[in-house]
């Protein structure tokens, strides 16, 4: 435990290195949000009533979305896990007395972590103070903030254990860009990246909710904006937990499988 | 002219021995941008109007934007693909050969795998042309293809201030993206929905609204000013200051020695 442990703090502070890179990231975020709200705001003025969240909840899922998009997107992968496979360098991390699953997953956790504390906070403090419609609102009660914590951690496990998937299955093919795009592209429309889940009709929805997608961002963010409550609580929780569970084991599984019969040419 | 010909024929030939690849991305750049019209379909199952444009309205405005947007990369790739071009040392080489240098780099890259995108694209138009009742007129069409030559050129310009930026930074920044896939991903509903800050600003600051919204009145009738029919033309002058900010940033170039 104590190797990931360091390697973890290793890749964060690495991480931490990229401060103009950040700034640049939190102003095109916040330009993103903004965006993104005022478009919300037109629908909603031209039809209140078949708006499925209040609007201050949806100002809210925006900005926590933007704020944290660093936890949640599939789409920020690391090059450099697809280029050790692809080259060869896999024989160099098979060498060291760890698993290389738990290692990457790690990685990438600590990858994350770091982007997403750099960003978040400007964004945040930002989006506080922004004038009522459009500010970020604070959660109710702690009950529903310590919800939020807990669905954020599960979300954030569940996007890197299908992240690994993505980063295993390049073992199998040769050219991984065609389905990378793909399966990017599928996460960003079932977990609420192009619009968030309510606003899909009922039927859908409830379809759309069970998929491992809707455990990603989906659930935290909801939460956070009183968009779920009660014993939908236990319910999203519940799927989050078996999810992250399934994924890491097919991962573990599908791994183990590859590694049996890699083959690295000298050289 | 019969250089960037030659350069055109090289990649047409480069696709045709990686027919598989091609054929992958371009189906993956159809799926990217066919959540954006997911996006918008279910929007409008849930709400008529937004801003009095319908959906077919809105598909119509969606399909132009998108059309002019991978026009745009699908050529100025070269551009978007700068900052790797001036921290390899390719820009080096580049600049001794007795050639114009926006030529080449222009040449650099072509990506037909955006057809995928452009073929979307056509079909929305081709809905929204036949669900949005526009009664056709010379005038209509001309703007039609106004918009498309004006948005083409706007996102060319877009691109090559990123590339003069790279210039200065050599990395590309972030934030540029705000005007390339934020305009193509916004750009999808007419820039008035956005409010009047962000009409002003796309009108005067960055013209997309002169390539997007005032033709797109024009075209749908809900305004007979004429005018608009060539306001996507006034919109390529911004390829002007762009220009000359890539001719200023020339002469600042050091190169990075690899």
């Amino acid at each position: 435990m104590n190797k990931y442990l360091s390697f973890f703090r290793l890749r964060f502070i690495y991480g931490f290195q990229y401060r103009a890179a950040a700034l640049a990231g939190i102003m095109t975020q916040f330009t993103w949000g903004a965006l993104e709200i005022l478009m919300f705001k037109a629908f909603y003025n031209a039809d209140a009533k078949a708006f499925p969240m209040t609007f201050s909840a949806l100002v809210s899922y925006v900005w926590m979305q933007q704020a944290f998009l660093a936890l949640f997107m599939t789409w920020i992968l690391e090059n450099e896990i697809f280029d050790i496979i692809t080259n060869g360098n896999i024989a160099y991390e098979l060498c060291r007395p760890v698993d290389v699953y738990n290692m990457w997953f790690t990685r990438s956790m600590a990858n994350r972590l770091s982007k997403a504390l750099l960003r978040s906070m400007p964004i945040l403090l930002f989006a506080v103070f922004l004038p009522a419609p459009y500010g970020l609102r604070l959660p109710d009660n702690g009950k529903t903030f310590s919800w939020f914590l807990l669905t954020m951690v599960l979300g954030f496990l569940t996007v890197i254990a299908y992240c690994m998937l993505l980063y295993i299955i390049n073992f199998y093919t040769i050219s991984p860009m065609g389905i990378r795009m793909v399966s990017v592209a599928v996460v960003e429309f079932f977990s609420g990246a192009v619009i968030p889940l309510p606003f899909f009709p009922k039927g859908i929805r409830e379809i759309f909710e069970i998929l491992p997608f809707a455990s990603m961002q989906n659930v935290p963010l909801r939460i956070y904006s009183g968009d779920i409550s009660g014993t939908g609580l236990y319910r999203a929780a519940g799927l989050q937990i078996f999810w992250v569970i399934l994924l890491i084991v097919a991962g573990k599984i599908l791994m183990t499988k590859a590694l049996k019969k890699v083959v690295v040419q000298g050289g | 002219m019969k250089l960037y010909y030659k350069y055109f024929l090289i990649h047409l030939k480069s696709i045709f021995q990686h027919k598989a690849s091609f054929l992958l991305t371009t189906i993956g750049q159809f799926l990217v941008s066919f959540n954006v019209f997911l996006g918008v379909y279910f929007m409008f199952l849930r709400f008529n109007k937004v801003n009095n444009f319908t959906y077919s309205e809105v598909l119509l405005c969606f399909s132009i934007v998108l059309i002019q947007f991978s026009l745009a990369e699908c050529f100025a790739r070269g551009f978007d693909t700068f900052s790797s071009t001036i921290s390899n040392g390719e820009f080096d080489r580049i600049m001794v050969r007795p050639r114009n240098e926006m030529l080449q780099v222009l040449g650099s890259k072509i990506e037909f795998t955006r057809i995928g995108r452009i073929l979307q694209a056509l079909i929305m138009f081709i809905y929204g042309i036949m669900k949005s009742n526009v009664t056709w007129s010379y005038g209509r069409i001309f703007t039609v293809v106004f918009m498309i030559i004006g948005g083409t050129v706007v996102f060319t310009g877009i691109f090559i201030i990123y590339a003069a930026l790279c210039f200065f930074t050599i990395e590309g920044l972030e934030f540029m993206n705000i005007f390339t896939d934020g305009a193509r991903e916004y750009g999808k509903y007419p820039v008035s929905i956005y409010g009047k800050i962000v009409l002003q600003i796309c009108t005067f600051i960055i013209p997309f609204a002169l390539v997007q919204y005032y033709p797109l009145l024009y075209v749908l009738g809900k305004s007979h000013n004429e005018g608009y029919i060539f306001f996507p033309i006034l919109g390529c002058g911004f390829i002007i200051p762009c220009y000359l900010f890539w001719k200023f940033g020339i002469r600042h170039y050091k190169s990075t020695g690899s």
